[in-house]
């Protein structure tokens, strides 16, 4: 009875919050929105005296786009590539097609890169990109068809070889092998994590720098060490409101103001706790030491777009189809 | 069994009393049982030991505040409730499922079996997505339910659908054998006698078949509860609201909570236990039964 009148007692909270936003989010995004939710919810409640209590969705970032255009009412949807965010337009409609010209930075508050995670003490003496391929080196990263983190590792590697001055042959040749050196592709970057740091499979993880600094954090600072290349991508995390959702529920002002939230300087410096390149120059500037100078191409830089990288690369049969056949 | 048989079978074992069982020589047979012992230990009672020590690595009180934490409660309290929806459910359709096809002739009797079988048949993925299909917002009825401010997936009805579906033929499973069986001459002769419908359910089919009835829905529950498939689909995932048991126990594994993520499991794990436990003891109990209604029928 003692549990029964336990498990009763917790409902009510969840049950009679004044206001209600949800944020779908991707799968790595958790510690960094346990954070900045609380802040924000403090915040709101002192500009406007009212309570607004936030929802979080976890999980596979075209898994959990996939859901709102199926129905799951999210208020805002925060993610780790734009594309996930596009389809909301494409499939659904529930967006505007230039969603991403409603906030600053073509509504990425943060970014990330794709880094990598050694074996303490870099046994096989990984520096640079062109360390994966050699013959002996096994390397982890999480699927590039299923995973936005992959999909950052692969256009890592192949703008590595361009902007060297390669071409898109020798990009092609260079990804090929590199892929030859991956035993196990995992659907999603924290399926990598547990193959590198649980299973010990591998001698190199290939992750966003937040993961990484995380995966230090939670499983042991002296069993692994965090290798910077001197080149990588910028892997820019978009924001959006879901414009059908917040209509409907008439949130638009409080999911408006917890996007801002995230430009804010309290929400920029939230991000630097959690490893997330702050994209506000100003914040950025007073971070720039918490961050290792490293130097970062944007997909649109070397791909076009998005959606180009999506057709040459990772289509049914298209680039990534063709060199990974096992 | 009638009393011929019976006799020819004590006669039967008399005879082959003396011999032993097998011929095997006696490594063979200690290699064959300490393989097996050995298979059990390492799937079965290293995991169980496994979940519980982990469970309690970071002592009771971690343990504790992983099960009273608000979104642990919600996802126990979701589960309860999906497993006390779709148990009465399939109590009543499981019941007049197997009385309809064990009891009675009809014209697409086969059909219906296999019907019933479907959710066994069909991976519980592909079960939480045609939920989707149906009602979500891309589905057939998703925009009447979305203007009608009705919601069923990503919220508990689609979660109680999904757990109802995968659990639908485990009584009606458990009874269709039982009561084809047990035939329907005892029905018949209730009939002769006057009484009604519903006499016969209550006086002569359900006492029949009370033990059968209680192990499909000791089952029924086990699955229930344990889902993971159809209802992750189907969730959404939000927490403190949609999150089951198994879905809870997942997210804190992939938040490195792993004391956490084994405690919930454990209870997981302690229900699977008192399910075995009750499996047991329904099992003894009827054949116990068995063995009485024997007994009547040779004295």
């Amino acid at each position: 009875m003692r549990y029964l009148s336990l498990v009763l007692l917790a409902l009510p909270s969840l049950a009679f919050a004044a206001t209600e936003l949800l944020n779908v989010s991707y799968d790595v995004s958790r510690e960094f929105y346990k954070e900045l939710n609380p802040a924000f919810v403090k915040y709101w409640k002192e500009k406007t005296g009212e309570t607004v209590s936030i929802k979080q969705s976890h999980g596979g970032s075209s898994k959990q786009a996939r859901s709102v255009v199926d129905g799951l009412p999210a208020d805002v949807i925060t993610m780790n590539r734009s594309p996930d965010i596009d389809i909301l337009y494409e499939r659904g409609k529930l967006i505007p097609r230039d969603w991403q010209a409603r906030l600053p930075n073509e509504s990425a508050p943060t970014a990330s890169t794709s880094v990598f995670l050694v074996r303490k003490g870099n046994p096989k003496k990984i520096k640079d990109w062109n360390d994966l391929v050699k013959a002996n080196v096994s390397v982890i990263i999480p699927n590039p068809k299923t995973s936005g983190n992959g999909k950052y590792s692969y256009l890592a590697a192949w703008g590595y070889v361009l902007k060297k001055g390669g071409s898109d042959a020798e990009a092609k040749a260079f990804v090929a092998n590199l892929f030859k050196n991956v035993p196990v592709l995992d659907t999603g970057g924290r399926g990598a994590t547990t193959t590198f740091a649980q299973r010990e499979i591998g001698d190199v993880l290939l992750t966003f720098e937040n993961e990484v600094t995380l995966i230090q954090e939670e499983l042991g600072a002296d069993k692994f060490e965090v290798v910077y290349p001197p080149l990588s991508i910028l892997a820019e995390n978009p924001v959006a409101l879901v414009d059908k959702v917040v209509d409907k529920k008439k949130t638009r002002a409080v999911a408006q103001a917890y996007l801002d939230f995230h430009y804010s300087e309290q929400g920029q410096t939230i991000a630097v706790h959690h490893h997330l390149r702050p994209q506000v120059a100003a914040v950025a500037a007073k971070h720039q030491a918490d961050f290792h100078a490293i130097s970062l191409f944007k997909v649109e830089e070397l791909f076009g777009s998005w959606a180009n990288a999506e057709k040459t690369h990772f289509a049914d049969g298209a680039i990534f189809d063709q060199i990974y056949q096992k | 069994m009638t009393a011929i048989t019976v006799t020819q079978h004590v006669r039967y074992q008399t005879k082959v009393a003396h011999r032993r069982a097998t011929s095997e020589p006696a490594w063979i047979r200690w290699t064959l049982i300490a393989s097996a012992l050995a298979f059990l230990t390492l799937f079965l009672f290293v995991p169980l030991a496994a979940v519980f020590t982990e469970a309690l690595r970071k002592g009771w009180d971690t343990y504790l505040s992983a099960l009273i934490d608000p979104d642990a409660l919600s996802a126990i309290w979701l589960t309860l409730i999906a497993a006390a929806i779709a148990l009465p459910l399939n109590l009543v359709f499981g019941v007049a499922a197997a009385w309809a096809i064990a009891k009675f002739e009809f014209r697409g009797k086969s059909v219906l079996i296999t019907l019933i079988d479907l959710p066994f048949a069909v991976s519980p993925v592909v079960a939480g997505l045609i939920y989707v299909l149906i009602f979500g917002l891309q589905g057939w009825f998703g925009e009447w339910l979305i203007d009608n401010d009705m919601k069923v997936i990503f919220a508990i009805p689609g979660i109680v659908l999904a757990t109802v579906f995968v659990t639908f033929p485990f009584v009606a499973r458990e009874l269709i054998p039982l009561m084809q069986a047990q035939g329907k001459d005892e029905e018949e002769a209730a009939l002769v006698l006057g009484a009604s419908g519903w006499q016969i359910l209550w006086r002569v089919t359900l006492p029949n078949i009370k033990w059968g009835l209680l192990y499909g829905m000791i089952l029924t529950n086990a699955r229930a509860m344990g889902e993971f498939g159809a209802v992750s689909v189907v969730s959404g995932h939000i927490r403190g609201m949609t999150n089951t048991m198994p879905l809870h126990v997942e997210i804190l594994y992939n938040e490195y909570q792993y004391a956490a993520a084994f405690a919930v499991a454990s209870l997981l794990a302690l229900l699977a236990l008192v399910t075995l436990a009750l499996k047991t003891f329904v099992e003894w109990q009827s054949a116990k039964n068995a063995a009485e209604f024997e007994k009547e029928a040779n004295g």
